[in-house]
């Protein structure tokens, strides 16, 4: 089963620049895995360090978002896309209380 | 309780529109959605924009242009230089001014009919549900994690509408949530990230021209929602790519399990969001604590000639804006070119404010290198102290 993982801006910067990637998986775990396994400092972005999908990064697999599917077992098929898609809190610019800019 | 209601409604029949205003709004007038009824309802309806920046700066405009009658503005800033680029409600005449008081400026401007309240505060824990009180729909134009957490909380403790965009360099994010029986903030994103883990706007840049799409999907949204027509996004996340010109949007559902919006909820009252996302004290980051050089000290020790080497960890379209003739490597690609540096010589590394580069010392000093120091205040100090020919960005 081939898939469409779709990567968000934020985190194109740890793969590659690609803004998705095709994978061979069964299920959307599987999908993730390749992806982490190609693009390893994807890892610590997606995942806890307990191996749980970090709570800032919903999955949706076409427009359903996993966590009311079956998580990560949700299966896929041919042709699907899989969407990682973080919080983002852009909107004023420059200034607010946000890290300072380095 | 009665009596309030019905001086309400006796209050809002009594709303009608000048001659002067059914010209202003005739092409409003003359939609069947919209119509004399939908104006008024504009007229009457009370909308508070947290944000006056590249957000707000289209909300204020379209909103205030449509003729919704009460508008609050929030915002503690000052308009600075580089707010310009997107920040289309102000101009350059205004840099140094309070944001809220040069948005009213030319917001009254634009339409005198509509009352503008201005709040020069930052949104807070203590203020909040006070300030959202007097409105019916808050629309969120904030840059933040803490404040999105926060007005998030507050509309769902107040029963209120909150109208969400988020952009980020060329992407951006837009819904409605806390409609009734719909999902909030928290539903579709439990807690934020950890700080540093996610680029802010301030690191990664922003499209100027993407917060102005996102701010007029917010200001339409705003606009159905007081009209009652259409559907809204609540219940469906829009994400829009502006490089490939693409909208997608998600199904979202409310979270039987969230932590304010479920029905076990677990926060009750408004909470320390500084704290719940893990930013302590006045400056936000961590900062790593490194071997340092003032700009004045490494341009004694270049004037005296001494042997050091600059490695600039910024990125190949950062020094292209301005350099120190340093050996570029970016942050991000030094473990695995470490390799180009010679442990046996002084290095001093530097990024555009000094953090970046504090990382890299630390890097380095973990991987053997002793004689090794930051750059305090990065590039932006260098043109501040030493060579104010060197621009700053």
């Amino acid at each position: 089963m081939t898939v469409k993982v779709m990567i968000p801006t934020p985190l194109r910067a740890y793969a590659e620049k690609q803004d998705h990637v095709d994978v061979a998986a069964n299920t959307v775990g599987e999908a993730l895995d390749t992806l982490v396994s190609r693009h390893g400092e994807l890892r610590r972005h997606l995942y806890q360090d307990d191996g749980r999908l970090r709570s800032f990064v919903n999955v949706y697999v076409n427009n359903d978002d996993i966590r009311y599917l079956q998580k990560e077992a949700t299966p896929v098929k041919d042709g699907d896309t899989v969407s990682i898609v973080p919080s983002i809190a852009g909107g004023a610019g420059a200034g607010g209380n946000e890290p300072a800019s380095r | 309780m009665e009596t309030k209601t019905a001086t309400a409604e006796a209050a809002a029949a009594a709303v009608t529109l000048s001659k002067e205003e059914i010209l202003r709004y005739s092409r409003h007038l003359i939609m069947p959605e919209v119509g004399m009824e939908g104006q008024l309802k504009l007229k009457r309806a009370r909308v508070l924009l947290i944000g006056t920046g590249g957000l707000g700066a289209p909300l204020g405009l379209y909103l205030a242009a449509a003729g919704v009658g009460h508008l609050g503005l929030v915002d503690f800033d000052k308009v600075d230089f580089t707010n310009l680029q997107r920040q289309v409600t102000f101009g350059t005449s205004d840099v140094g001014r309070r944001k809220v008081e040069a948005a009213r400026e030319r917001l009254s401007n634009l339409n005198p009919g509509i009352e503008i309240k201005v709040f020069e505060t930052m949104l807070t824990s203590a203020n909040a549900l006070e300030l959202f009180r007097d409105y019916d729909i808050i629309v969120d134009g904030t840059d933040n994690f803490p404040t999105r957490y926060l007005v998030n909380d507050a509309t769902v403790l107040s029963g209120k509408i909150n109208v969400y965009g988020s952009i980020f360099r060329f992407e951006g994010q837009a819904s409605v949530f806390g409609a009734p029986g719909g999902p909030c903030y928290r539903c579709l994103y439990p807690e934020p990230p950890p700080p540093g883990l996610v680029p802010s706007c301030a690191e990664g840049g922003v499209l100027g021209v993407l917060p102005g799409i996102v701010g007029s999907i917010q200001a339409m949204e705003t606009i159905k929602l007081i009209l009652g027509t259409g559907d809204s996004l609540a219940g469906r996340l829009l994400l829009f790519d502006a490089l490939q010109m693409k909208f997608r949007e998600l199904k979202l559902r409310k979270n039987p399990d969230c932590p304010v919006c479920g029905e076990k909820r677990t926060i009750t009252k408004l909470i320390d969001y500084q704290e719940f996302c893990g930013i302590r004290g006045e400056e936000a980051a961590p900062t790593v604590s490194v071997p340092e050089i003032t700009p004045k000290e490494l341009k004694a020790r270049l004037d005296r000639g001494d042997d050091l080497f600059i490695l600039d960890v910024r990125e190949p379209h950062e020094y292209q804006i301005c350099h120190l003739h340093g050996h570029l490597i970016p942050l991000g690609d030094l473990p695995r070119r470490v390799s180009e540096l010679d442990s046996s010589r002084e290095i001093v590394a530097h990024c555009r404010s000094g953090k970046r580069s504090a990382d890299a010392v630390a890097f380095l000093k973990q991987a053997g290198f002793k004689k090794i120091w930051n750059l305090k205040g990065g590039i932006l100090a260098w043109s501040d102290e030493v060579d104010p020919k060197v621009p700053k960005y």
